[in-house]
């Protein structure tokens, strides 16, 4: 059913725990729907993602689409970042098995809601 | 390649070799259609009679009351649809509950759809259903009431013969889909006064796609199918000679192992529930402690999701473990975006009923296998409660019971 890129970010997730001191998190999804997913970012001067880690709670494409995420985060500007979609997480995944695509593909909402967070704190500051 | 261990043996159950042999000559050599009078079409009758009057034996019925089938699905199907076209004057009212197998739910919905009424009785916090709930819910206009013997999910065991007392006082044809039960623990239709069951191959060591249905003789029902006299004209087709032959194999087979297979799964099911609650933190177990399949072990386990418990027990990282293979209750494997209605019906919170696990034992599983199992879920739990980002140790969400209120991803997103 899974694709051997999801198989493998699953069973050797990247970047997964919590940045220290981060500077934005975005935490998405309900655990009575089986899927959260709690995104931390570290970011430099320049404004790029310097670290991003992941926590998830969820199935094998929630796993997989937020170490997915994590890695393609990782030193984007907060612009560049906020372009990643849903479509290119799973298709850097080589593709999601469609009921997957709705529930389980809330990682590149979890970074957008930290870069949200990030610049709520920073604004004209 | 690792060798594998199968703990999904409620799903399905590798056939006996032994089965496997019985139905070998049925394919190539001796392949006449029962219908037939020469010689070979003779000699499969013969064989079909055979097997059942084996399955007859199994169940405490009479070989004329045994109707081969396709499996279970059909043969649940027939009753409720078959009982209620032919019962459609009488009333047109079925008691069932909450926590049966879709093959049970479905045909209902679609009677309901045409105009008939069902009661979907409530369980307990164990999966029971209560006799006099039953007694209570049935009406002038109630012409059937189906209930499941051994619960597929939980293991849970209707008080059936309590039931089946009720039905018969009542004079209300009565239904029990037995597929979990038959062949893993005694069942007798006269002790359930049950009218009609339903059983399959499949989960007792037989091959797929045959199965039968019981019907006490008077039992009045409408065929599901439409065709040729076969079945005593009540199920048409040409018989699947072969699996019948398996089915009568496994019948026989059952019988002989039932009472020691029975005494050791049940240990080997303890050992296991004993040894998770032992080795694991904010657990729950699923269904009846004791009035429970022999081969049945259903946890929730708190902080985490089926599916990646399923998928991490079947791909394992680590060179030297067996990949396991098991079943989940999560939404994420049920195609839809709720859990399992049968945990739902519990009352566990939809949290929980995601984070469901169900282990399932057969004949070929050893201490050894269980052992390697718990090691490895004890594991794959650790690893996935640590990337979890809402296990906290000891919130007792397992100990509240309490319903929430369910997911609602599509407003969510």
């Amino acid at each position: 059913m899974y694709s051997e890129k999801v198989m493998d970010h699953f069973q050797n997730p990247r970047n997964m725990g919590e940045v220290k001191d981060a500077d934005g998190v975005g935490e998405v999804g309900n655990p009575q729907c089986g899927d959260v997913m709690r995104i931390t970012i570290k970011v430099d001067d320049e404004e790029r993602i310097e670290d991003v880690k992941f926590k998830t709670l969820g199935c094998g494409a929630a796993i997989a689409t937020s170490s997915m995420v994590t890695e393609m985060a990782k030193g984007k500007t907060l612009g560049e970042a906020e372009d990643i979609s849903k479509k290119s997480v799973a298709d850097a995944l080589g593709g999601l098995p469609p009921q997957k695509m709705h529930c389980s593909n809330l990682a590149s909402d979890g970074l957008k809601k930290a870069i949200e967070d990030y610049r709520s704190r920073h604004t004209k500051g | 390649m690792k060798e594998a261990i199968f703990l999904d043996n409620a799903a399905t159950t590798r056939t006996d070799p032994e089965v496997l042999k019985a139905m070998e000559p049925w394919f190539c050599e001796k392949y006449g259609s029962p219908a037939t009078l020469y010689a070979p079409g003779s000699e499969a009758k013969q064989a079909i009679e055979a097997a059942r009057q084996r399955l007859a034996d199994l169940i405490g019925a009479d070989a004329k009351e045994i109707y081969f089938t396709s499996g279970a699905t059909e043969s649940n199907n027939w009753a409720i649809k078959g009982t209620a076209d032919a019962l459609a004057s009488t009333g047109r009212h079925i008691i069932t509950n909450e926590a049966e197998h879709h093959s049970i739910l479905m045909p209902c919905r679609f009677l309901e759809k045409k105009g008939w009424e069902v009661t979907y009785l409530p369980v307990d916090g164990d999966g029971l259903v209560d006799p006099e709930a039953v007694d209570g819910a049935i009406r002038d206009q109630t012409v059937l009431v189906t209930m499941v013997h051994g619960n597929h999910e939980i293991g849970t065991i209707q008080p059936i013969d309590e039931i089946g007392t009720v039905t018969r006082e009542k004079k209300i044809p009565f239904h029990v889909n037995a597929a979990q039960s038959v062949g893993h623990i005694p069942v007798d239709v006269q002790g359930m006064n049950c009218d009609l069951l339903s059983l399959t191959a499949h989960k007792f060591y037989g091959p797929k796609g045959v199965g039968a249905l019981y019907i006490r003789r008077g039992a009045r029902i409408t065929p599901l199918l439409h065709g040729g006299g076969q079945e005593r004209k009540r199920r048409p087709g040409t018989h699947n000679v072969p699996g019948i032959v398996g089915l009568g194999k496994a019948a026989e087979l059952a019988r002989g192992r039932l009472d020691k297979e029975m005494e050791r799964l049940t240990g080997l099911r303890d050992y296991i529930i004993d040894s998770i609650g032992n080795s694991m933190e904010d657990i729950r177990l699923n269904g009846h402690r004791s009035r429970r399949l022999p081969n049945n072990v259903n946890f929730s386990i708190e902080g985490i999701e089926g599916e990646s418990i399923m998928l991490s027990l079947s791909y394992p990282t680590s060179a030297d473990t067996k990949p396991i293979y098991v079943s989940t209750g999560s939404a994420c494997v049920s195609g839809t975006l709720e859990p399992s209605h049968i945990l739902l019906a519990l009352g566990i919170p939809v949290e929980l009923a995601h984070g469901s696990v169900r282990i399932s034992l057969s004949q070929d599983n050893t201490r050894e296998d269980a052992d390697n199992a718990v090691k490895a879920l004890v594991e794959v739990v650790e690893r996935l409660r640590s990337m979890s980002p809402v296990y906290k140790r000891g919130s007792k969400q397992c100990a509240s019971g309490s319903k929430s209120d369910g997911c609602d991803c599509e407003a969510a997103t």
